[in-house]
């Protein structure tokens, strides 16, 4: 078990100097650098161009380079944006936290919420109730964020005057004060979050229904709600935690473009300004931030699997 | 005579899959959406009562009348024309994307299947890191430093949505390469070519093509987010979520300028991913245990 874990561990490290690798090279195959982002029109210059290059530390190699950057970013040092004088730790900080709040709680009401919905529509499968949350859930689940963000805000916060349709809180703001604001941006999120996991609940539910050992609890004559909750689901929902950490990787994507709509002072909405204003040192920062969230929940959940399925703390010796 | 024999079941395969997809409920209202959508995309140009960059200052953010059905934009633009053409541009992008996505992460992923060893192991790390960043900054990194013409988009929606095809191409390989009918055809003594050309291949392409239409919505996905950011098509070329975009800041009394793109774009791509559902089930895949990465 500790060696399976140490694998994972190790693994997961390996899979975040990867994307570092990838993040730094592939920005640095792009054509223009810092400098001539910082100089604009002035970059025909070729002695500011070189001046500024060297103050930047720019025409050291690459592979220096990246060593520092490296090396600083695991003691948190995330070095300097473009204009040479803000720290990037101290601007990406609060966005994370601000980021990571606001996926916290499209957790807290999306993922008890998908199991509930997974579980009423595994167990009462192609009857009504899964009919209707099934059509409901594509629904939720395909439409663009942007375009459920724009409705949400057009019904609640326009016609019915319920809640605030964009959030005007600072980044530094203490958690407190983004209520209520945050509410209408985790709706959206946990809308398109419970769908996805409750689909996958759902197959699983209905998996586990039709396998041999519940037909054989059936037989024994165990009660049907005994069954399913003693000997059903612990054994259904077990995949699913896999599936749902997936999953919050995936609509990380998704996250960038609710905070664009409602002015939500993220992670993601500084990656856009950051893009847009070419400046690379933050995007590389937020990029290698973002990837170890990815790695950490997954991490994380292939820690949850292993704990809650005995089975699965052997399969090291498989080799 | 063998050969004209495989291609007769082909043939009726193909149907046989057609006719169980039009059977079901949610494969034939997703297929009849998509083919609206793409008829649409062809013809609307003929159709549409304006043109669509047409501005007239008189009409600006005017309520929908008998004569502009969904009124009219900020620039005094008619929004039933542009939302009739919004989707030429996406279909176009997407259209072409998609299948370039499919072949090449089906490609590698059946080549690295078959090779297996250390150099498989390698890969997958690559696609994990790869996959561990969001899609939209990958994009937009692109498009910042390349432009955000269709000549671009292209090639770089195909490159990064092939990737997570090479995974599913992969775990296909492996999954058909363990069955009882390609040892047969090795016993048989088929040389590898058959094998993979014969066995393999004809199995692989079905979870390809569920995943070649899932691909597709998340493409539109990203290219009407994409639009929506301002990273996407360029003015005046009407696009839902570019058009979205602008009539979100004065939906608050003029909120006809967001109805008609928004249901146009959504039954799109709810049609797309009925479909993709009703083709999964047609072919007997399972595709709700998979993470959408």
């Amino acid at each position: 078990m500790i060696v399976m874990l140490m694998r994972r561990i190790l693994l997961g490290f390996i899979t975040v100097c990867l994307v570092s690798i990838i993040i730094f090279s592939g920005i640095e195959m792009l054509p223009g650098d810092a400098c001539t982002q910082y100089l604009g029109e002035y970059q025909a210059d070729k002695e500011l161009l070189e001046q500024c290059r060297k103050d930047l530390d720019l025409n050291r190699p690459a592979h220096e380079r990246f060593r520092e950057w490296a090396g600083g970013a695991m003691t948190g040092d995330l070095g300097m944006a473009v204009d040479g004088k803000t720290k990037i730790s101290t601007i990406v900080g609060d966005r994370v936290k601000n980021s990571l709040l606001l996926a916290f709680c499209a957790m807290l009401v999306g993922i008890p919420l998908a199991l509930i919905l997974g579980i009423i529509t595994g167990l009462w499968r192609d009857r009504m109730p899964d009919l209707v949350i099934s059509t409901l859930a594509i629904f939720a689940m395909t439409i663009p964020e942007f375009v459920s963000a724009t409705l949400l805000i057009l019904v609640f916060s326009i016609w019915l005057g319920w809640l605030p349709g964009i959030v005007l809180t600072s980044a530094s703001a203490p958690i407190s004060e983004f209520f209520p604001e945050i509410l209408l941006p985790v709706i959206v999120l946990s809308l398109v979050m419970c769908a996805h996991i409750m689909r996958m609940v759902r197959s699983s539910v209905i998996d586990v229904m039709s396998s041999d050992y519940v037909q054989m609890a059936t037989l024994k004559g165990v009660p049907y709600w005994q069954m399913v909750f003693r000997h059903a689901l612990p054994n259904a929902l077990l995949p699913a935690i896999n599936v749902v950490a997936l999953t919050i990787a995936w609509l990380l994507g998704g996250v960038v473009v609710i905070e664009v709509v409602f002015n939500y002072p993220g992670l993601g909405r500084l990656m856009i300004d950051a893009i847009s204003d070419r400046d690379l040192p933050v995007v590389q920062s937020i990029a290698l931030i973002v990837a170890s969230i990815y790695v950490c929940v997954n991490l994380a959940a292939d820690l949850l699997t292993m704990l809650a399925n005995p089975k699965l703390r052997t399969v090291y010796t498989r080799k | 005579m063998a050969q004209a024999i495989t291609h007769q079941f082909e043939k009726n395969r193909a149907l046989t899959v057609l006719k169980d997809l039009v059977s079901r409920p949610s494969g034939a209202i997703g297929l009849s959406l998509v083919m609206f959508h793409l008829v649409l995309a062809i013809i609307s140009p003929y159709i549409a009562p304006f043109d669509y960059k047409l501005q007239n200052s008189s009409l600006m953010l005017s309520a929908p009348d008998a004569v502009h059905w969904l009124g009219a934009d900020h620039l005094g633009r008619d929004v039933f024309s542009r939302t009739l053409m919004g989707g030429r541009e996406a279909l176009l992008v997407t259209g072409i994307a998609t299948p370039l996505a499919v072949i090449w992460g089906g490609f590698i992923g059946i080549l690295f299947g078959l090779v297996g060893g250390r150099l498989d192991e390698v890969l997958m790390r690559v696609v994990d890191a790869f996959l561990s960043l969001p899609w939209i900054l990958k994009m937009l990194v692109i498009i910042v430093t390349f432009g955000s013409g269709t000549a671009v988009l292209i090639p770089t929606l195909a490159f990064f949505y092939g990737v997570p095809v090479i995974r599913i191409a992969r775990a296909a390989t492996h999954d058909v390469i363990a069955r009882d009918f390609v040892w047969s055809a090795k016993a048989r003594g088929h040389s590898r070519i058959s094998i993979i050309w014969r066995e393999l291949l004809p199995n692989v392409l079905d979870a390809l093509m569920v995943e070649g239409a899932m691909r597709w919505s998340w493409m539109l996905l990203a290219f009407s987010s994409l639009s929506f950011l301002g990273f996407g098509v360029s003015p005046p070329t009407p696009d839902w979520g570019l058009m979205i975009s602008d009539a979100r800041g004065f939906m608050s009394f003029a909120p006809w300028g967001v109805i008609g793109p928004v249901i146009a774009l959504s039954s799109l791509i709810i049609g797309i991913n009925l479909t993709a559902d009703a083709l999964a089930k047609a072919l007997g895949i399972d595709r709700a245990q998979k993470a959408p990465v």
